[in-house]
């Protein structure tokens, strides 16, 4: 066996995706509103406030220092072991989310650093399937994890997830427990995990690894629960709170430690990072 | 489904004609005997080829036989404790000492209620956070007195209400997987009816993974994943299909060590007989993992669980 083991790792370019219209209209205040302009503001609008969805480049390239991420991600995709079709082929469907995203799945793994602070970070993409939890996703996270207890980083998980892959059915499910007994073995190492909640960390995310975080933070605007509004409404026909499964919800019930604001994110990070790391 | 009827209109017939032979002078026994062949025959055609969805129907029977009717039949000295220590007790996730071969054991059972009065207390056999959180004060205890854990899945999935939400029922359950990942005393799981997605895992991270043959095992029930993938409430059909989420499809990924067979037509033909079936493979289970090493048992279980999952390679690009 050779000392240095070569490594094939998929390369993400972290530049910016090329869109065709340089305007858009906030969905929140309707206000038209020049695109870069609120990309370089964190994909938040300058008038309102309001959040826009950030993609997994866009988010880690909002939290790490400069220039200091590596993608780490295992070569893989996801396979159809239950030849699953519902309106489409599985296949078709992760060929299109490929697609769409330029990713392989929805998540994406590094090494990066946070105020000089080296970590492995995983973070998901809403735009994939809903960032939805496959046996790719529970891999990489695994992955993700055995990096960071090899090298003896902190972990940070930014979730943004509807849940588990409902297309590989019951291998989605035991990514769950997957990702929890990798888990308990970072903890053995006695390596930080901080999860950040995102909108949204829900159902089997929310019900797994987003959860078993050291620390808890939550984007403001997060949306975070197991059983979504409709599921209640139509099993339950319960009247729920406006802030309903909001990070305002989860912090005042105890779910979370704390909420940050999007901009404050990347501070709140290294601000608990620090009380684990010396440097 | 004219085969059920045709079975019953059979089923009745015999029992009219045993009566008869009881008090007439005639001896209809050959007749009997001839219709009862036909009757196994029918069956047989009948139930050995039962889609998935009519075994999703088999696993939500309402007189399928509930965890409590095999705690009674297999354990002795059932024990129950109750209450998290925090805000209450759960009657859909019920916990206790019992004794299985002279031996101490913890239980973990989900039952569901029979009449509309109990199932309202046990809230349809869907656990609460307190239920879950109570699972795993259990486990603590499990582990401190070395007692082996047995838990019975029988649950449509967790309970999804607002006061759920508010104590945080998916933190309830992830802490579950971790607790279960780890917890160094051997553990087995029997689902027994309905495997419900994250509220069945959550108490089903074991050493041993058992199946009744027609329990089921999903990730989002036949009528969920209708809604959200097809956005139509009546695809469930075709959504249990899909799913791959009876005993026999869980036995070939993987997820399920053995399928303990049910009678013709399912467990509530003949609870007596999958009682007895199931006790003969529990012990037999039982008591391979109380004879394997902890060391052994726990590097085994995070094997199993670390390479849950199906993916393809990517070649260098």
């Amino acid at each position: 066996m050779a000392i240095f083991k070569e490594k094939h790792y998929l390369r993400v370019k972290l530049d910016k995706e090329t869109d065709e219209s340089l305007w858009m209209q906030c969905k929140s205040c309707g206000e038209l509103v020049f695109k870069r302009r609120v990309r370089e503001n964190n994909n938040i609008c300058p008038y309102c406030g309001e959040y826009f969805f950030l993609t997994a480049k866009e988010r880690i390239e909002s939290l790490i220092d400069e220039g200091s991420f590596t993608d780490i991600s295992k070569p893989i995709m996801a396979a159809d072991p239950l030849l699953f079709q519902d309106t489409k082929p599985y296949p078709q469907r992760i060929e299109e989310a490929q697609q769409k995203t330029g990713l392989a799945d929805a998540i994406i793994i590094g090494n990066a650093a946070i105020s000089g602070i080296v970590v492995v970070v995983g973070v998901m993409d809403f735009r994939f399937i809903g960032g939805s939890m496959g046996s790719v996703m529970g891999e990489q996270i695994c992955h993700g994890m055995e990096e960071a207890i090899r090298n003896h980083y902190p972990f940070i998980l930014v979730s943004s997830s509807g849940g588990a892959r409902i297309q590989e059915g019951i291998l989605s499910l035991m990514q769950m427990a997957k990702t929890s007994v990798v888990r308990a073995r970072l903890a053995e190492q006695r390596l930080p995990f901080i999860s950040v909640m995102t909108y949204p960390t829900t159902a089997g995310v929310q019900a797994s690894i987003a959860s078993l975080g050291d620390v808890i933070i939550a984007e403001k605007g997060a949306m975070i629960g197991f059983a979504g509004r409709r599921v209640i409404k139509g099993t339950i026909a319960e009247e729920l709170p406006p802030n309903y499964q909001t990070d305002s919800f989860a912090l005042e019930h105890g779910s979370i430690d704390r909420v940050a604001n999007r901009e404050y994110l990347r501070e709140e990070l290294s601000n608990v990072l620090r009380f684990f790391v010396r440097q | 489904m004219a085969e059920k009827r045709a079975i019953e209109l059979l089923e009745a017939k015999i029992q009219e004609l045993r009566e008869l032979n009881k008090m007439e002078e005639i001896d209809m026994s050959s007749e009997i005997a001839r219709l009862a062949e036909k009757l196994e025959a029918l069956k047989i055609d009948t139930y050995s080829n039962l889609s998935d969805w009519e075994r999703v129907k088999i696993a939500r029977h309402p007189e399928r036989p509930y965890a409590l009717d095999y705690i009674d039949k297999i354990f002795t000295d059932f024990y129950e404790l109750h209450g998290d220590r925090l805000i209450g007790d759960d009657r859909a996730l019920l916990v206790g000492l019992a004794q299985l071969q002279g031996k101490p054991v913890v239980l973990l059972a989900q039952q569901k209620g029979r009449s509309t009065e109990e199932n309202k207390q046990r809230y349809f056999g869907m656990p609460r956070p307190q239920g879950y959180r109570k699972a795993k004060r259990i486990m603590a205890l499990a582990e401190r007195f070395s007692f082996p854990l047995i838990s019975l899945i029988d649950t449509p999935g967790a309970y999804p209400g607002l006061e759920a939400e508010e104590f945080n029922i998916g933190g309830a359950i992830a802490n579950n997987l971790l607790a279960m990942a780890k917890l160094p005393t051997p553990t087995i799981a029997v689902i027994i009816g309905e495997g419900g997605s994250g509220g069945a895992l959550a108490v089903g991270v074991a050493d041993r993974v058992l199946m009744l043959e027609n329990a089921t095992y999903s990730v989002i029930s036949p009528e969920g994943a209708s809604a959200i993938l097809w956005k139509d409430k009546g695809k469930t059909r075709q959504a249990a299909q899909a799913l791959n989420l009876t005993a026999e499809h869980l036995l070939k990924l993987g997820v399920v060590d053995e399928v303990i067979p049910e009678p013709l037509g399912g467990a509530h033909k003949d609870p007596q007989k999958t009682v007895a079936s199931l006790k003969e493979v529990l012990i037999r289970h039982f008591a391979e993992v109380c004879n394997t090493p902890l060391e052994e048992l726990l590097s085994a279980r995070y094997k199993r669980y670390r390479s849950f999952g199906c993916y393809r390679t990517l070649s260098d690009r």
